[in-house]
């Protein structure tokens, strides 16, 4: 069951219950005037954590400022993480606790993330769905986006960014990258003002046709980080998915200092175009190549859209190295299947490792020995090819291709 | 439940354990390999042939005609096998017939029982039933936690069972064998019929040691029935009826992988640890269950084992497509096949002799001359609970509810490496625990546990630590996996049992390893 929007002023629902719901609870809220807190409570984990539950609850609700209220609880098994987040939720939508929060308890900070690290394979989470969100660092993306946009219904935004915002604050996502991909602005800035002060790595602003959008956002996330405190860089990714951003892409790459990659999302760029998307992809090869031009152009990394045939492996595969060959770093992936096999398109092959350290060692040598010219054999070695070698196999120790 | 006080006992792991059971005195669990079995194994009487038809056909008109000849009283013990899983007709056929004659206070004794057997509970309300020996799941679980069934619930492993009936501990007195395909003389197969199911393992013991047999078919051949996995020469009456069971209900169609990304990285893990450690090498052997883990490991040793050339000699079932597959593809030479999951497993076994069907006897029987258990290199198991000594339960819930019968899973901890595949927590329940609810195997047999967050390898096994020295593989303290799960979960409470036993559970050798305490 999902939660309606409340009707009556002083009640408000959030969550969802039923047999097919995992890790989630669902809070009816009803305030009232008198009387204090009165909990009933209906969960599959009672005999476990049924006082632990009813204590967080009134924490949570001393936390908003509630003094008298009705609260029933259909815990699923939530974490607590989860369950604060729909107390908070089910308050606020009965218009109680406006501009008041209650944390759970942070899970240590991650160090911030470098501005050109590896970003092969980012794993969506949808927002509203919790049961996804504990264990998907385990499978080992290199980022995970805390999805706010389209896998949000739009009744649903609100109680998803306190979710979204509870999870970057307690959950430990190990060495992923945390991203965290908005709506399309102006409502993109009420998820900003939500998450930011849980300093997320990335901010992924969808639909981006215009530079001034990007200088936007910047703007609203320098804001909050200075009234947070937050020093450590907070990213923005750009996603171009229309005529009119991908036309745009250079300028939008150089809008802020704060971007450290392009993406592209076909879905809407084909239905924009009015063509269909297919698996080779013909039909948006151009837009593809003037992605990979502008980031590269701009100094940042240039990410593809997903594969979104999650049986299909071997199309995934094929995918995933033409869009290396064509200059991208990375893709999104939809399920945690599709995690390695991208991680293995995207890694230079042996013979590609080889020859860049040849190049390498040779220009090592050159240094050494003070020359300006670097040969290998018979054969003068550009600066640009030594260039390309020291990275490939930089990036290759990176994914731990090579010792 | 009988109100009378029960004597406790403490055994040797600390379990408090009743020293009656239904009125039969009790060896409480001495430790592993410690108790020694004396005497002579039971047996029937001396049957003649002058009191069987020349013909040999043994038909009589229907199952209550025949439970009348076999002299059906009160108290007596009827057993059933569960071939037939949660399509089985036929113990309830029976047990209802009982109930129409008139008798009281039976002892059902089968192998296992399934949800769809639940009225039982109304022929134990009615006094029919006096109580059951067998698995109990779901209501029948929850009618003998609650402390309704007036005897005490005794759980058995697969190979307990064989034991307890060859021992003497239960004797059989009218076993009910339901057969997908027979003849007139009793001669009965489950690879064949409309009712196929594979093997008849679980019914071997009774057909040798019940007083009377029944063989219930609905596909009567001409004799002979070929082949004969129970041998007519034991039985006494052979009856022919419309439906032995739903068919839809006794194999699926096709058992279904895992598609939990966390489920299948555990697979995985259980896979990789076996390569490492040095266990997947040519001519070794595995067991793996039906869950939605163990299939999905069997796909991933499957794809290492074409990597690195290495082909089995033989792998047990419970069989599967997947088992199938292997033998087919010529990475196994033989399954040896304790019941049978799916068509695919079915099929294989009526057509290929290298898929063997084999039975508790072979298979798990703790008091022969040894068994295949111990033989078999490495088992992949499942577990509601395991705690930081390693100690698994498999038969309740952390509350203390009946969830689950024993099956082969005691009998397989003998493998060379047992493994538990299980997820760190379910529902945010964490399943590692300072203690286990219920006591179902000892943590000195069990040597690995694989969740999603990394393996822990039970210190006795400093081979297996050793072996997967300087690998890529998560091994970590359990009690540091145990820790992390806690963090994200919270320490849960611990639910208070009661102070009544309603079931005990067998160790392998008949001794009591633990007992389960009415709930609520």
């Amino acid at each position: 069951m999902s939660a309606a929007k409340d009707s009556s002023p002083g009640t408000g629902e959030a969550g969802h219950w039923g047999k097919d719901v995992r890790s989630d609870v669902h809070v009816a809220f009803e305030t009232r005037d008198s009387g204090g807190v009165e909990i009933s409570l209906e969960s599959r984990v009672a005999p476990y954590y049924g006082s632990a539950i009813l204590e967080q609850t009134r924490e949570v609700l001393s936390e908003l400022g509630v003094k008298h209220a009705r609260v029933a609880i259909h815990d699923e098994g939530a974490l607590p993480f989860v369950i604060a987040a729909r107390i908070e939720a089910a308050a606020r939508r009965g218009g109680i606790s406006l501009g008041k929060r209650s944390l759970p308890e942070p899970h240590p900070v991650p160090a911030a993330s470098p501005k050109d690290r590896l970003r092969r394979s980012r794993l969506y989470l949808p927002g509203s769905e919790p049961k996804y969100f504990i264990n998907a660092a385990l499978h080992g993306p290199d980022a995970v986006i805390l999805d706010l946009e389209d896998s949000v219904h739009r009744g649903e935004k609100d109680a998803a960014r306190i979710l979204v915002r509870n999870a970057l604050r307690a959950i430990d996502f190990g060495t992923c990258e945390r991203m965290v991909r908005i709506n399309q602005l102006p409502v993109g800035l009420e998820d900003l003002a939500e998450v930011v002060g849980e300093s997320p790595d990335l901010i992924l602003l969808p639909k981006t046709e215009e530079p001034e959008q990007v200088r936007e956002v910047d703007r609203m996330i320098g804001d909050i980080k200075s009234r947070h405190e937050i020093t450590r860089p907070i990213w923005i990714m750009p996603i171009l998915e229309s005529a009119l951003g991908i036309e745009n892409a250079f300028s939008i790459a150089t809008a802020s200092e704060n971007l450290v990659a392009l993406t592209i999302g076909l879905e809407d760029y084909t239905a924009d175009l009015g063509v269909v998307k297919t698996t080779e992809g013909h039909e948006s090869q151009y837009a593809r190549s003037r992605v990979v031009n502008a980031a590269k152009a701009a100094g940042i990394q240039a990410n593809d859209s997903v594969f979104s045939d999650v049986a299909d492996m071997d199309g995934l595969r094929h995918w995933g190295e033409r869009s290396r060959a064509a200059g991208f770093e990375g893709m999104g992936c939809i399920h945690p299947g599709q995690i390695r096999v991208i991680h293995e398109a995207f890694q230079p092959t042996a013979g590609e490792i080889e020859k860049a350290r040849r190049v390498v060692s040779a220009f090592e040598e050159a240094q050494s020995k003070g020359l300006a010219v670097v040969s290998l054999g018979s054969k003068m070695i550009d600066p640009p090819v030594v260039q390309r070698a020291l990275k490939l196999v930089e990036r290759a120790k990176a994914m731990g291709a090579v010792s | 439940m009988s109100s009378e006080r029960v004597e406790l006992a403490h055994n040797a792991v600390g379990r408090a354990v009743p020293t009656m059971v239904n009125g039969k005195p009790q060896i409480p669990f001495l430790g592993t390999g410690k108790y020694q079995p004396r005497g002579r194994k039971a047996a029937p009487g001396i049957a003649s042939s002058k009191d069987f038809p020349d013909s040999g056909d043994k038909r009589v008109a229907d199952l209550e005609t025949a439970l009348r000849k076999c002299g059906l009283r009160d108290g007596m013990v009827i057993s059933n096998h569960h071939h037939l899983r949660d399509g089985d007709k036929v113990a309830m056929l029976g047990l209802e017939a009982a109930a129409r004659i008139g008798v009281k206070d039976l002892m059902w004794f089968p192998s296992a029982s399934f949800p769809s057997q639940k009225n039982a509970i109304e022929l134990m309300q009615k006094g029919v039933i006096h109580h059951i020996e067998g698995s109990m799941n779901g209501p029948l679980g929850d009618y003998c936690t609650q402390g309704k069934m007036r005897g005490m619930g005794v759980l058995r492993s697969h190979g307990g069972r064989y034991q307890a009936i060859q021992d003497g501990e239960v004797h059989i007195d009218i076993a009910v064998i339901a057969s997908p395909t027979a003849d007139f003389f009793g001669n009965a197969d489950g690879s064949h019929g409309k009712s196929a199911c594979g093997s008849l393992g679980f019914a071997l013991a009774d057909s040798i040691y019940a007083d009377r047999v029944i063989v219930v078919t609905d596909n009567l051949v001409p004799f002979p029935c070929v082949p004969w996995q129970i041998q007519g020469n034991n039985v006494d009456f052979v009856v022919e009826v419309e439906s032995i069971g739903d068919p839809a209900k006794i194999v699926s169609g096709t058992t279904q992988i895992t598609r939990s990304p966390d489920r299948l990285r555990i697979a995985e893990m259980v896979a990789q640890f076996l390569r490492a450690a040095g266990i997947m090498k040519n001519g070794f052997s595995f067991q793996a269950g039906a869950g939605g883990i163990a299939l999905a490991f069997v796909e991933y040793l499957k794809k290492m084992m074409k990597e690195d050339g290495v082909k089995a000699r033989f792998v047990r079932g419970g069989s599967t497509k997947f088992l199938v597959e292997l033998l087919q593809e010529g990475l196994t030479d033989y399954i040896l096949d304790g019941q049978t999951f799916d068509l695919d497993g079915v099929r294989s076994m009526a057509n290929d002799s290298r898929h063997v069907a084999t039975s508790p006897f072979t298979s798990y029987n703790y008091h022969g001359k040894g068994n295949f258990a111990s033989l078999v290199d490495a088992v992949i198991l499942g577990a509601t609970e395991v705690d930081v000594n390693f100690n698994a339960n498999v038969v309740t819930h952390s509350d203390g509810r009946l969830l689950h019968g024993i099956g082969g899973w005691q009998n397989c901890l003998f493998a060379g490496c047992t493994v538990l595949a299980l997820p760190s927590f379910r529902d945010r329940i964490p399943v590692i625990v300072d203690e286990v609810t219920t006591m179902t195997g000892p943590g000195e047999m069990i040597d690995v546990v694989v969740t999603e967050r990394g393996l822990a390898i039970n210190p006795r096994r400093t081979d297996l630590l050793d072996a997967v020295k300087g690998s890529r593989l998560p091994v970590r303290p359990i009690q540091d996996i145990k820790a992390e799960v806690e963090k994200i979960c919270g320490k849960p409470a611990r639910p208070t049992l009661g102070d009544r036993p309603c079931a005990v559970v067998k160790w392998v050798d008949g001794t009591v390893l633990d007992t389960i305490w009415q709930v609520g």
